[in-house]
Parts: C-alpha cells; sequence; structure tokens
C-alpha cells in the first residue's frame, strides 16, 4: 500500500495489464471495486443495536468513509439489508418482505445477538435468528456490538462484494439455497 | 467591381447556407443524445442482474400488505393553500428590492408599496371572508 506525505494511504490496485497511460483488468474485478465502495445499506433497526448503528453513522466513526453514507428506506434502491435488533416473529413477514424486494444482488448483515440467535430473548414470541426467514451473509457478536464491531462487519461484507462472480446469482446452488428458504 | 463582386457572393454563400442542412450538427445532437440515454437505459436493464418475482413486484408499504390504492381524490384545499402561497410569496419578493433601495426611491416607492400592498391586503380580507383558510371543515 503507497502512502503520500499526508499520510493518505493508496489503496491497491487489482490485477490487470498495465502500459504507459492504461491499465486494463477483468470486467468481474471492476464491478467488484464499483459495487464494494458504493454499497447502500438498509437499515432494519429494531432495538438497541440500532442505536449502536446510529454511532456508527455519526461523524466520530463514520461509515461513510466506506461509501455508505446514503442510507435507504427504500428496499429498492438497497444493496445490504443491516438487521439491528430483535425480531419478533410477527416481524419476520416484514423482514422477509423487504429482503425479497431488495435490488439484486443483495447481501445481509446480521448485527448483534438477538438478529443472530435472538439472543437472550428465548421466548415463544422472537424469532431465533433471522437466518431461519432470509440467507444472511456476515453476522457481528455482541449485544449490543460496539460501532467498531459494526464497521468490521461492514467490511467483512465489502469482502465479499468485491470477491463474487459475476454469475454467482444465476448458479443452481445459490438458487436452490434460496429456494430452501422458500425465497423463488 | 471587384468589391461589389466579392460581397454578392458573401451574400450568395450565406443564402446558401442557411438551409436545413445548416441545423444538422443540432439534429445530430439530439439523435446523440437520445441515443445515449436509450443505450444506457436498455443496457442496463439487459445487463444488470435482476430477479422479477411476484413479492419483489409488489407495492412496496413497509412491509406491511397494502391497502387500496395510491390515487385517491384528496381535498381541493391543499391546492388553493399553495395558490395564496405564490401569491403572497411573490409579494415578499417584491418587498426585497424596495427595501434595498428605499432611500432611493423615497416617498413615490413608499406610496407605490403602499398601494402595492393594500391591493394584496383586499384580497387577503376576500380570502378570510370567503373562508379559504378555515381548515376545520
Amino acid at each position: 500500500m503507497e502512502t503520500l506525505a499526508n499520510g493518505v494511504k493508496i489503496g491497491e490496485k487489482p490485477e490487470g495489464m498495465e502500459g504507459h497511460g492504461f491499465f486494463a483488468t477483468s470486467l468481474e474485478k471492476v464491478v467488484g471495486m464499483a459495487r464494494k465502495n458504493s454499497i447502500w445499506p438498509l437499515p432494519f433497526a429494531t432495538s438497541c443495536c440500532g442505536i449502536e448503528f446510529m454511532a456508527t453513522m455519526g461523524a466520530h466513526y463514520d461509515l461513510a468513509r466506506f461509501g455508505s453514507e446514503r442510507l435507504s428506506f427504500s428496499p429498492r434502491q438497497a444493496d445490504l439489508l443491516m438487521v439491528m435488533g430483535t425480531i419478533a416473529k410477527k416481524m419476520g413477514p416484514v423482514l422477509r418482505q423487504v429482503y425479497e424486494q431488495m435490488a439484486e444482488p443483495r447481501w445481509v448483515l446480521s448485527v448483534g445477538a438477538c438478529a443472530s440467535s435472538g439472543g437472550i430473548f428465548d421466548t415463544y414470541s422472537v424469532l431465533q435468528g433471522i437466518d431461519r426467514i432470509i440467507p444472511v451473509d456476515v453476522y457481528v457478536p455482541g449485544c449490543p456490538p460496539r460501532p467498531e464491531q459494526i464497521i468490521d462487519g461492514v467490511m467483512k461484507i465489502q469482502r465479499l462484494v468485491e470477491t463474487e462472480s459475476l454469475r454467482r446469482r444465476d448458479s443452481a446452488e445459490y438458487k436452490a439455497m434460496l429456494n430452501s428458504y422458500g425465497i423463488e | 467591381m471587384v468589391k461589389i463582386m466579392s460581397e454578392k457572393n458573401t451574400l450568395a454563400l450565406f443564402m446558401e447556407e442557411s438551409t436545413i442542412a445548416q441545423y444538422i450538427p443540432i439534429a445530430l445532437m439530439f439523435v446523440v443524445a437520445v441515443g445515449f440515454i436509450a443505450t444506457t437505459m436498455l443496457a442496463t436493464h439487459l445487463l444488470g442482474p435482476k430477479r422479477n418475482t411476484k413479492t419483489k413486484l409488489e407495492a412496496f408499504e413497509s412491509g406491511i400488505p397494502s391497502i387500496g390504492n395510491a390515487r385517491i381524490p384528496f381535498n381541493i384545499k391543499y391546492f388553493l393553500v399553495a395558490i395564496l402561497f405564490v401569491l403572497f410569496d411573490v409579494e415578499v419578493i417584491f418587498m426585497y428590492p424596495w427595501a434595498v433601495n428605499f432611500k432611493e426611491l423615497e416617498l413615490t416607492g413608499f406610496i407605490e408599496m403602499v398601494l402595492f400592498i393594500a391591493t394584496l391586503l383586499v384580497g387577503f380580507f376576500y380570502i378570510i371572508k370567503k373562508g379559504a383558510l378555515t381548515w376545520e371543515e
């Protein structure tokens, strides 16, 4: 990684052909880089993890540094569903519809113990982890997790976004995975 | 003689050029502009990943089943209020340059402005009497 005189670090460029005044690489890498640095999250904040998320979006932790300052409250424009908080069983269908109506390709970040496993709410009314109704890409542990942990989760999502094959979502394996959740 | 000839030539050239052929670059620009938009939209629709299922294409109402149609008639008073706003908004816009040039315009400007505001005030009393601003009905 190259460091400039003012301390700004320049990220590494992907593998590719380089010459005088040009740089060529595969479409997949370019698309991956573009997607990775412009994730639009949909915050599905239902409880205290949502408060931690507010801190994450605030000036001190500033998720905008990762290209995610534009939150979307419509699933149509969102790439990343951030589920933060306890999901009651009655909330389940709502969460599921939000996921199903998101733009393709879509990722899911499960923040906190409640979203990941139901947490301390081991009761009849609480969904024991959102992965019972929608596929989850990255889990963030903690009750609630600190903003650093949420940022770590987002960075892990970025890694997935960057390295995902363009054909992954068309594969039979992926479709079978969605079908196992009852999603077309 | 030569000068006259050349003038005639330029005139002829000018008349020749002001034909439909002169507008070809503009037409070309229109074609490029429309073509660019059409190509990008077509390309994103063809190349972009999508999964059009029934649930996905449903109207989004925060995950709750939607009830009724969004296209319902609503109170026309909103329109009236919008029109009244525009009217009195313009009045205030006129007051700014008047206030800036208050000293130069002297008494004439003041009288003119009072007349202007008085006219609008008549209208203001008229709409109050007509009950345009009473909401609870």
